[in-house]
C-alpha cells in the first residue's frame, strides 16, 4: 500500500505538529483502506459472478444427454434431459440484429436533429425527453409491446409478406398473430433508441467547432458540413454507442418474455410466430423448473453472460481508442 | 475575381446583445485591409459578418447591408452557403479537417462544389499549395492526414484550402495569433503575394503586423464593457500609424489602453 | 516564391468558373417542405385507401417516403442536386425524428390513459389477497411495499460502495488495480438483469438460502454499483484540483479533504447519480422473478419470505391475460412510471441547481 500512495499523500514529514500528524496518518490509512477494499469487492463480485455461474453450469451440463450447443431442445425434466442453446443463441442474435438494423439510423438520425437541425428552443427540451424515456422500465415497453404494438403490426407484417415475401425472410408460411422475432426486434429497437440517440448526440455535440467552420467557410451546406465534419469525427462514437444498444438488446428479458409466443424451432421466417432468446427462455421456463433445470438455466445465462461481456468489451475498447485518437488532435 | 466590398450601417447581434453598431465602410479590391482594436470591440464579429459566418452562432442577428461590388450579401434570395464560396475564410486555429489528408484537405472546396473535371482537381491542388508557399514542403507526403503538419504550416494548408476554391475575398480572423515567429513571417509574406489577386481582410491584434502587411487600416473600439462595438476611422495604413484624425486611435496605437 | 508566381500565372485561365453564378439563385420558399408534406401525406393517404391497406404505420411509412422522393425531386429541378441533396439529409433526419416519436408517445399516452382507469386510493391501499385474476377488485400495495423496502436495502448497499470506488478511482486511484477496477465497472454496467439474478440464484442454490426481497436487494444492488460509480467518479472529476491543493496547502490531511472539501463540492452531482441509479433498478423485473418469487399477499419483512414488487406485479397481471387483470397492470404501469419520472426530474434538477457553472 504505502509503494503506491507516495506520491498522493500530503506532504506529512516536514509538518511539525506531531499530533495533527499521527491522527492525519491513520485517517488516511482507513479511508484509502475503506475505498480501496470497495474497488477491490468490485472485482471480487466480478469474479465470482463468472464462477458461481460456471460452478453451476458444469453440475448441469455433466448430465446433459443432448449437445449443449446444437440441440434444438429444452427438456430438463426428462430422464435424460437434454437442452442444448441453438435456438436461443439464434433467437438472440437475430432479433438483435433487426433491432440494430432500425434503430441506429434512426437513432444517428434523431441525435443529428437534436444536435444539428432542430431550432435550439426545441432541442434541449428534446434532449431532456430523450433521456427520460431511456429510464422506462422495460416491462413497460414489454406490456406496451404486447398489448398496442403486436397488433398493430399485423397490417405491416402481411404487407411486408405480400411484397416482399420473395425474399425468404419476410415470407410468412405461419398463421397467426406476429408474435414473432420480427416484433421482437421492433420493440427492442423502439428500446434502445434512446440510448444509442443520446450516446450519440453528446458525441456530435463534442465535434470542435472550428472543423465545423472550416467546413462552412468553405460554402458547405449542412449536410455536407455532417458529412465532412461531424460523421467522421463521430464515426467510433456512433460504434460504441450501437454497440452499448446491442448489449441491452441481446439481455432484455421483459419485453421478448411478453410479445414472444416461444418455440424451440429455429427459422429464417422472420415473421412466423415462435423462437426464442436466452433472457425470454429463462424468466418463461424458471417457474416450472425444479433445481437441474435451474442449473440448466444458469448455464444458458452463462453464454449470454459472456455474450454481453464481448460487445461491451468491445464498445469500451472503441471508446478509449477514441479518446486517444481525439486528444492527439486537441 | 477581386471585388470591393462596400459596407453600410450594418449591426451585428447575439441574441439582444448588441455587438457591432452602425459600421459603413469601403473595402478596396486588391489590397490589403487590417482591423484594429482592444479585445471585445467587435472586430472578429464585424469580419464574420462579411461571410455570412455570423448567423451561424447560436443568436447570431444582422441588420444592414454588406455590397460585394453590386450584389447584397444580405438580400433576400441569396444563398449563404454561395457567399461563403465567394468570401473565403481563415481561422485563428488552423483547422484542417483532421480525418483527411493534406490533399483531400485542399480539394475539399472543389470537391463540394461538384465544378471541377477529375483531371484538373490534381493541378488545382498543386497550385493552391504553391500559392500558400506549402508545396516544397508536403509534395512528397501529400496523402498523409494534415494534422500532422506542425502549426504554420497547417495554417498555411488551411490558406491553400481557402484559395482552391478561387474565392472573390480573403478574410483571415487573427491567422497568425497560434503561431511562433517564423511561421508568422511566412504568412505575412504570403499575403502580400495574395493580395495581387484576393481582396484580403485580416483582424490582428499585432499592431506591427497591421503595420507591415496592410495598405488601410481600420481602428474599432467600444465605449465601455457590454456597449456595443463602432468603427472610429478607417485610412490609410500610415495615416493611421502617423497621423490618426481621432484621439482614442493615437492612444491606442501609442499603447496608452487596450 | 518564384513558384508561387508562376503558379499564379499559369492559373488564372485555368479552370476559374468563369460564369461564376451570381450570389442570388431560385431557390423554393422557407414554407416549401410544409407544402411537400401535405401533398405526400394526401398522397399517401389516398393510395393506402386505394389500396385497402388497413395499417396506420403503413399509411405513414408510404407517405413519408413520397414527402422524401417529392423534395428530391423538387429541390433539384428549382435549385440544383447539392441543395436538393442537403434537403433530402434534412428530410430524412425529420423523418428519422418523427418515426420515433410516434411509438414513444404511444406508450406514454396508453401508459396514462388506461392508467388512471384504475388507479385510486383503493388500488394504492389494497393487496392482492384473496383476489381471483378475472375481479375488477385488489390493488398494489403489497407490491409498492415490496419495491420500496427492496430499492431501498440495495441503495443502502450500493451507494456506499459505489461511492467509496469511486473516490478511490478518482483520488487514489493509479497503477493496474485502478484500470482493472475501471475496466470492469464499465463491464458490469453492461450485465442483463436476469444475469445478475441467476448470480444470486447460483449463490442461493448453493447455500441453501430461501427468496426473500433481501435477495432481490443484492441482485439489484449488481446493477446498482457501476451506475453509482460511473456518475460519482463523473463529478468528483468536475471538482477543480486548485481546491484540493489549496486545502493540503493548508497542511491539511488527505482523507479530510476529500470529506470535507471534495465531497461536498460534488454532493450535488452524486445525489443526482444515485438517484437516477435508483430509479434504474426500480424498474427491474426479471432478478425479481428468479430470487423474490413474488406474493399476493403483504409481507413486510424483506428478510424473509417471497415478497412482490411493481414491475414483478406488472408482469403477473399481465400473464392472467384477463381484461380486469390487464387494467391492473396499466393501473400499476402508470405507479411505476410516475415514480421513475418524478425521481428522475428531481434528481435532475438537483444537477441543474447544483451544478458548476460552465460555459456551455
Amino acid at each position: 500500500m504505502a509503494s503506491t500512495t507516495p506520491a498522493d499523500t500530503p506532504p506529512a514529514p516536514p509538518v511539525p505538529g506531531p499530533g495533527s500528524r499521527s491522527t492525519g496518518r491513520l485517517g488516511d490509512k482507513v479511508f484509502l483502506g475503506l475505498s480501496k477494499g470497495s474497488g477491490i469487492l468490485l472485482l471480487v463480485i466480478m469474479a465470482s459472478i463468472a464462477v458461481f455461474l460456471s460452478y453451476r453450469s458444469v453440475i448441469a451440463l455433466s448430465d446433459n444427454e443432448g449437445n449443449f450447443l446444437t440441440t434444438f431442445e429444452w427438456n430438463t425434466a426428462g430422464d435424460p434431459p437434454v437442452f442444448g442453446i441453438a435456438v436461443l443463441l439464434f433467437g438472440t442474435v437475430v432479433s438483435s440484429i433487426v433491432a440494430m438494423v432500425i434503430a441506429v439510423p434512426i437513432a444517428v438520425g434523431i441525435a443529428l436533429f437534436i444536435s444539428h437541425y432542430a431550432p435550439r428552443r426545441v432541442a434541449a427540451p428534446l434532449a431532456y425527453v430523450v433521456d427520460l424515456l431511456a429510464a422506462v422500465p422495460s416491462i413497460i415497453y414489454g406490456i406496451w409491446g404486447a398489448l398496442v404494438l403486436v397488433p398493430y403490426l399485423e397490417g405491416l407484417n402481411s404487407w411486408l409478406d405480400e411484397f416482399f415475401g420473395w425474399t425468404y425472410v419476410f415470407e410468412k408460411t405461419e398463421i397467426g398473430i406476429p408474435r414473432s422475432l420480427f416484433t421482437v426486434g421492433i420493440l427492442l429497437a423502439i428500446m434502445i433508441l434512446p440510448i444509442v440517440t443520446s450516446v450519440s448526440r453528446e458525441v456530435f455535440l463534442q465535434v470542435p467547432r472550428m472543423n465545423e467552420e472550416a467546413a462552412l467557410a468553405l460554402g458547405a451546406t449542412r449536410w455536407e458540413v455532417i458529412r465532412l465534419s461531424v460523421l467522421p469525427f463521430g464515426r467510433s462514437g456512433i460504434i460504441s454507442a450501437s454497440m452499448l444498444g446491442l448489449g441491452r438488446a441481446l439481455g432484455e428479458t421483459m419485453a421478448v418474455a411478453t410479445v414472444l409466443s416461444p418455440n424451440f424451432l429455429v427459422s429464417l421466417h422472420l415473421l412466423n410466430p415462435g423462437g426464442g432468446t436466452f433472457a425470454q427462455n429463462i424468466a418463461a421456463k424458471f417457474g416450472e423448473a425444479n433445481e437441474f433445470g435451474r442449473d440448466a438455466l444458469i448455464a444458458s445465462g452463462l453464454v449470454l453472460f459472456v455474450l454481453t461481456l464481448l460487445v461491451n468489451g468491445a464498445a469500451r475498447l472503441i471508446i478509449a481508442r477514441r479518446k486517444e485518437y481525439s486528444g492527439a488532435n486537441a | 475575381m477581386a471585388k470591393r466590398i462596400d459596407v453600410s450601417g450594418l449591426s451585428a447581434y447575439y441574441g439582444s446583445h448588441k455587438a457591432i453598431d452602425d459600421i459603413s465602410m469601403t473595402v478596396e479590391p486588391r489590397s490589403v485591409t487590417a482591423f484594429i482594436g482592444p479585445s471585445g470591440c467587435g472586430k472578429s464579429t464585424f469580419l464574420r459578418t462579411l461571410n455570412r459566418m455570423h448567423e451561424v452562432t447560436p443568436g447570431g442577428r444582422v441588420e444592414g447591408k454588406v455590397m460585394l461590388d453590386d450584389e447584397n450579401l444580405y438580400g433576400s434570395s441569396v444563398d449563404p452557403v454561395t457567399v461563403r464560396r465567394t468570401v473565403g475564410m481563415v481561422f485563428q486555429r488552423p483547422n484542417p479537417f483532421p480525418t483527411m489528408s493534406i490533399f483531400d484537405n485542399v480539394a475539399a472546396g472543389l470537391r463540394l462544389n461538384g465544378s471541377y473535371k477529375k483531371n484538373e482537381l490534381a493541378g488545382v491542388v498543386e497550385r493552391s499549395l504553391r500559392g500558400a508557399n506549402l508545396w516544397d514542403e508536403v509534395k512528397d507526403r501529400l496523402n498523409k492526414p494534415g494534422s500532422g503538419l506542425s502549426g504554420g504550416q497547417q495554417q498555411r494548408l488551411c490558406i491553400a484550402r481557402a484559395i482552391a476554391v478561387e474565392p472573390d475575398v480573403l478574410l483571415m480572423d487573427e491567422p497568425c495569433s497560434a503561431l511562433d515567429p517564423i511561421s508568422t513571417l511566412a504568412i505575412e509574406d504570403l499575403i502580400s503575394e495574395l493580395k495581387e489577386r484576393f481582396t484580403i481582410v485580416i483582424v490582428t491584434h499585432n499592431m506591427q503586423q497591421a503595420a507591415r502587411v496592410s495598405d488601410r487600416t481600420a481602428f474599432f473600439n467600444l465605449a465601455a464593457v457590454g456597449q456595443p462595438g463602432k468603427l472610429i476611422e478607417i485610412d490609410e495604413t500610415d495615416r493611421i500609424f502617423s497621423n490618426p484624425s481621432v484621439q482614442a486611435t493615437e492612444d491606442y496605437i501609442s499603447g496608452r489602453f487596450g | 516564391m518564384s513558384h508561387a508566381t508562376t503558379g499564379l500565372k499559369d492559373h488564372r485561365p485555368a479552370p476559374a468558373p468563369a460564369a461564376r453564378p451570381s450570389l442570388s439563385s431560385r431557390s423554393l420558399p422557407r414554407l416549401a417542405p410544409l407544402g411537400f408534406a401535405a401533398v405526400s401525406i394526401a398522397l399517401g393517404v389516398g393510395v393506402s385507401l386505394a389500396a385497402g391497406w388497413h395499417s396506420r404505420t403503413q399509411w405513414g411509412l408510404l407517405s413519408a417516403l413520397i414527402f422524401l422522393a417529392v423534395s428530391y425531386a423538387v429541390t433539384t429541378a428549382v435549385e440544383n442536386q447539392r441543395q436538393a441533396r442537403d434537403r433530402l439529409a434534412t428530410s430524412v433526419v425529420w423523418v428519422c425524428f418523427l418515426v420515433a416519436v410516434v411509438p414513444l408517445v404511444s406508450l406514454l399516452w396508453t401508459t396514462v390513459s388506461r392508467g388512471v382507469e384504475r388507479l385510486d386510493g383503493y388500488f394504492l391501499s389494497h393487496s392482492m389477497a384473496g383476489v381471483l385474476g378475472w375481479e375488477a377488485s385488489g390493488g398494489v400495495y403489497h407490491a409498492l411495499i415490496g419495491t420500496l423496502e427492496q430499492v431501498g436495502i440495495a441503495t443502502v448497499l450500493s451507494a456506499p460502495i459505489g461511492l467509496l470506488t469511486a473516490v478511490y478511482l478518482v483520488e487514489y486511484g493509479r497503477g493496474a488495480l485502478a484500470r482493472a477496477v475501471t475496466f470492469f465497472v464499465d463491464v458490469m454496467t453492461g450485465i442483463p438483469s436476469i444475469v445478475a439474478g441467476l448470480f444470486i440464484l447460483s449463490i442461493m442454490l448453493i447455500a441453501g438460502l430461501e427468496p426473500s426481497g433481501l435477495m432481490g436487494a443484492l441482485a439489484l444492488s449488481i446493477l446498482m454499483i457501476p451506475v453509482v460509480v460511473r456518475s460519482t467518479e463523473e463529478m468528483l472529476k468536475l471538482v477543480p484540483n486548485e481546491l484540493r491543493e489549496a486545502a493540503l496547502a493548508l497542511g491539511v490531511p488527505k482523507w479530510r479533504v476529500i470529506l470535507k472539501v471534495v465531497l461536498p463540492t460534488a454532493i450535488g452531482g452524486i445525489t443526482t447519480g444515485v438517484m437516477l441509479a435508483i430509479a434504474r433498478i426500480a424498474g427491474e423485473t426479471a432478478p425479481i422473478i428468479l430470487v423474490v418469487f413474488g406474493n399476493q399477499l403483504i409481507n413486510t419483512n424483506p428478510f424473509a419470505g417471497e415478497q412482490s414488487s411493481l414491475p414483478f406485479y406488472i408482469y403477473e397481471q399481465y400473464k392472467i391475460g384477463e381484461v380486469a387483470a390487464y387494467d391492473r397492470a396499466w393501473a400499476a404501469a402508470l405507479v411505476l412510471i410516475a415514480f421513475v419520472m418524478i425521481l428522475n426530474l428531481v434528481a435532475r434538477g438537483i444537477a441543474r441547481w447544483k451544478a458548476p457553472k460552465t460555459s456551455r
